[in-house]
């Protein structure tokens, strides 16, 4: 009953798909605007009834009702109520789903905010965001249908993967799809903008905010997966240049190109064709990268989401990415610059040398990332490229943008002298340096740490002084320093949320080179009673015990205290998780976390035979909650840059009452 | 030449002393290999198996199997670099995680590369050098003059107009 509803309504979703599609271009060719909004309804319209198949497959998971193959795939009896609702996004087909339902979403809420200022666009925007819809609906409907029967109705269903059974893993698959998603709406806009010939910089002004958005969100995504791998995966590590994660890591690297160079276009309208081509380059990506986690193309840790769809993806990317490159084409003359590159010294040039930098990170990610295929189709063998790898090709050029990122902000548009920099950077390169010899006085030794640590430190000193370069500027006024501090900050959203970012990322980063550089580690046997010392800490071992959890569920959980210089500060209890009926095993490590160091333990193995010993692997990971903190600041920046401004003209009604409040 | 000779002969010495040691090595060998030098080696192995997992966290029985034979001829005296080019010899340059430079990858992932950033960078500089000349025949805009104190930049003096307001 649930699967024929189901069915149908992903059906009527799919052919109204298409008819927005073909009725938006009827109408744009024959000018009738009847056409263009019968064909926005029935884009519209796809999204209650997508909410509605998603709704039925989650009352179908809730009920376990196992005669749909998908309920039986992911969810069983025992499973906690929340997470038979996640079990929506657990695998292949539900995912699916869930792509188009946000996709609707997003198309539906541009649609309807957009419409009236943007009615030249909209033909387009409806043909380009219901291609992809259209796309996506086409798997969903006839390839990976989530409503398809089981031809034994089985007892019980498998259960969802254990790997997916952790918070982090119920809201990071989410926060990625949304950002995936998100991009859709840039890349239609820009599209529209092509097709309709409006070679204006309306497009970038009316997607700012959802590029921005869908940037947050692949953001989110990628540092909630972090923090997942970190928890869950017990490896030590929160990134592994994983397939998967380089997928979703590749959209954003673009997406962060595109934010940047945009602003070039809108202050001296240059680079517009290359900022074409980075809206493109991002909305690829985006598909791809939903091929690649979908598909096990290239196999992972994610391999879960192994299936057959790859050729149905790689044959749309060609298609929208002809279709991209033949409306660049055709306009390519009204894409000139028009202006001209007056310095190599200014903020333009700046901005252009940040994306030659994100452009080669994402050239090699991209080399690296598609290497076994590449082998495999040369050589028939394939090949593999670890993180050491990663890291080394990739360190330069990230302690290059670092750099830049501190001293970008300082240049002017058209022409900064060199002179003007000097001065500037003078004091903070001074400073750095200072810092950086204390270090080494403490301790730090090698020349990797030394020069990240100087850049880190050189880069966030100069962007706390654009803060109080602002503030004080305001302060001369006569304001209060809090009240200059954040005037400053409402006043100039996408600046000073770009600054915080850009602060986020450098606590991010130095969290990032302590970690990398300084992490120790340990693994040893140890009889109940023994003890292991690694840095500061000892660790005791205590006992082990076994028992059954929720579900198939069998813990076994080991026993520690934790000492720091002599003294308790915490048991930890690292444990084995074994989901009997799949038979797969999963480390959860315990950690004490603080500010500067986790110290963080794994149990790799015990046999009830010799029950008064087991196996452990200590990790001692320097700052690594900076990563996180650093992460928070992130988010913090984008929702400035990205909050709605109050519209111009209420503002200056407003006015005149904040006076009167005033008197 | 006499003094090379004479340092084989040495050599040769050497070897001959070890070799009647060897067998009271291997007993008397009192520290077995420790986990942390099998982890050492496992961290740059992925087994075909389980790809993107290093041997070192890999929890399966296959891999438990690899980094006891790791231990084995870490016991046996061999070399680190020994042991990887052993697993890459039996299981293909696909295990290792640094992929020796060597047919496939000697090509995408260091030839491709050079060449890639050396036509990035002509294709860069080209750029930049095609921009400095107008294009359009409008001279660029120069930004507003500022309030004729350099100190102050274009922001600054825009923040403090705005609160003049």
């Amino acid at each position: 009953m649930i699967a024929d509803i189901g069915y149908l309504t992903l059906l009527t979703a799919f052919f109204c798909a298409v008819y927005a599609v073909v009725a938006a271009a009827y109408g744009a060719r024959s000018g009738d605007d009847r056409w263009v909004r019968s064909a926005r309804n029935a884009l519209i319209a796809t999204f209650p009834l997508l909410l509605l198949a998603a709704g039925l497959v989650i009352t179908a998971l809730l009920t376990g009702d196992f005669s749909i193959a998908y309920v039986s795939q992911v969810s069983s009896r025992g499973m906690p109520t929340y997470l038979k609702v996640t079990a929506l996004w657990g695998g292949q087909a539900g995912s699916l789903l869930f792509w188009n339902v946000l996709l609707s979403a997003f198309t539906a809420a541009a649609m309807l905010s957009k419409w009236r200022q943007q009615k030249e666009l909209m033909p387009y925007v409806i043909i380009v965001s219901g291609m992809t819809q259209v796309f996506f609906l086409l798997v969903s409907t006839f390839l990976e249908d989530p409503f398809t029967r089981n031809l034994v109705i089985p007892a019980d269903g498998n259960g969802l993967n254990p790997l997916l059974r952790h918070p982090g893993m119920i809201i990071h698959p989410p926060m990625l799809y949304l950002g995936f998603v998100g991009f859709t709406i840039p890349f239609s806009f820009a599209m529209a903008a092509l097709m309709s010939n409006q070679m204006s910089d309306n497009w970038i002004h009316t997607t700012r905010r959802w590029t921005l958005v869908a940037w947050l969100f692949l953001g989110l995504g990628l540092i909630l997966g972090g923090r997942w791998a970190y928890d869950v995966l017990g490896w030590g590590g929160y990134w592994g240049w994983d397939p998967v994660e380089n997928a979703s890591f590749m959209p954003w690297l673009a997406g962060t190109a595109f934010l940047h160079s945009v602003m070039i276009q809108e202050k001296m309208r240059m680079f517009k064709m290359w900022n074409m081509f980075l809206v493109v380059l991002t909305y690829c990506l985006v598909i791809l990268g939903t091929f690649v986690v979908r598909s096990g193309v290239i196999s992972s840790v994610h391999a879960f989401a192994q299936s057959a769809i790859g050729p149905f993806f790689f044959g749309f990317i060609v298609i929208m990415f002809t279709f991209s490159a033949y409306w660049i084409t055709k306009r390519r003359d009204s894409l000139r610059s028009e202006n001209a590159l007056a310095s190599y010294l200014s903020r333009e040039a700046a901005f252009l040398y940040n994306n030659f930098l994100i452009i080669a990170i994402l050239g090699v990610v991209f080399l690296f990332t598609y290497y076994p295929i590449l082998s495999e189709l040369f050589t028939g063998e394939k090949g593999f490229v670890g993180p050491p790898v990663y890291e080394r090709a990739l360190a330069p050029l990230f302690a290059a943008l670092v750099l830049l990122m501190g001293v970008a902000p300082l240049t002017m548009w058209y022409r900064t002298s060199i002179q003007r920099l000097g001065r500037a950077v003078l004091w903070p390169a001074v400073g750095s340096t200072a810092f950086v010899v204390v270090l080494f006085i403490l301790g730090v030794r090698l020349w990797p740490a030394l020069l990240g640590f100087w850049l880190v430190s050189f880069s966030a000193v100069l962007t706390i002084l654009e803060f109080t370069k602002g503030t004080r500027a305001r302060m001369r006024k006569g304001e209060s320093p809090w009240t200059a501090f954040t005037t400053l900050m409402a006043r100039n959203r996408r600046r000073y949320g770009g600054y915080w970012i850009h602060m986020g990322v450098l606590i991010m980063a130095f969290g990032i080179v302590a970690d990398g550089i300084y992490q120790s580690e340990t693994q040893i046997r140890l009889q109940a009673g023994e003890s292991i010392t690694l840095g500061d800490f000892e660790m005791r071992f205590n006992s082990v015990s076994r028992f059954p959890g929720a579900d198939d569920l069998l813990i076994t959980k080991a026993d520690v205290d934790l000492f720091k210089n002599g003294k308790l500060v915490r048991t930890l209890t690292p444990q084995i998780e074994l989901y009997q009926r799949t038979g797969q095993p999963m480390t959860i490590p315990s950690a004490r976390s603080t500010i500067t160091e986790d110290f963080y333990v794994i149990l790799v193995n015990w046999e009830p035979t010799t029950a008064d010993a087991a196996t452990f692997r200590i990790f001692l990971n320097p700052l690594i909650n900076w990563i996180w903190t650093g992460g928070l600041v992130f988010v913090m920046g984008t929702l400035i840059a990205a909050w709605p401004e109050r519209e111009k003209v209420p503002v200056r009604a407003r006015r005149p009452a904040a006076a009167v409040a005033g008197d | 030449m006499t003094k090379l000779r004479k340092k084989s002969h040495f050599r040769w010495l050497f070897l001959a002393l070890l070799l009647a040691l060897l067998p009271a090595a291997v007993y008397a060998q009192a520290e077995p290999i420790t986990d942390d030098e099998v982890n050492e080696v496992a961290q740059d192995v992925y087994c075909p198996v389980c790809e993107s997992t290093p041997l070192d966290v890999c929890p399966t029985a296959a891999c438990a199997d690899w980094r006891e034979l790791i231990r084995t001829k870490l016991s046996e005296g061999q070399s680190r670099d020994e042991i990887l080019e052993y697993f890459a010899r039996q299981y293909g340059d696909g295990v290792l995680a640094n992929p020796p430079r060597r047919g496939a990858s000697l090509v995408i992932l260091w030839i491709l590369p050079l060449l890639l950033v050396l036509v990035g960078l002509l294709l860069f500089s080209r750029l930049l050098r095609g921009l400095r000349r107008p294009t359009a025949a409008a001279p660029p805009p120069r930004p507003k003059s500022t309030t004729g104190d350099p100190a102050l930049d274009d922001y600054i003096s825009r923040v403090e107009k705005e609160v003049d307001e």
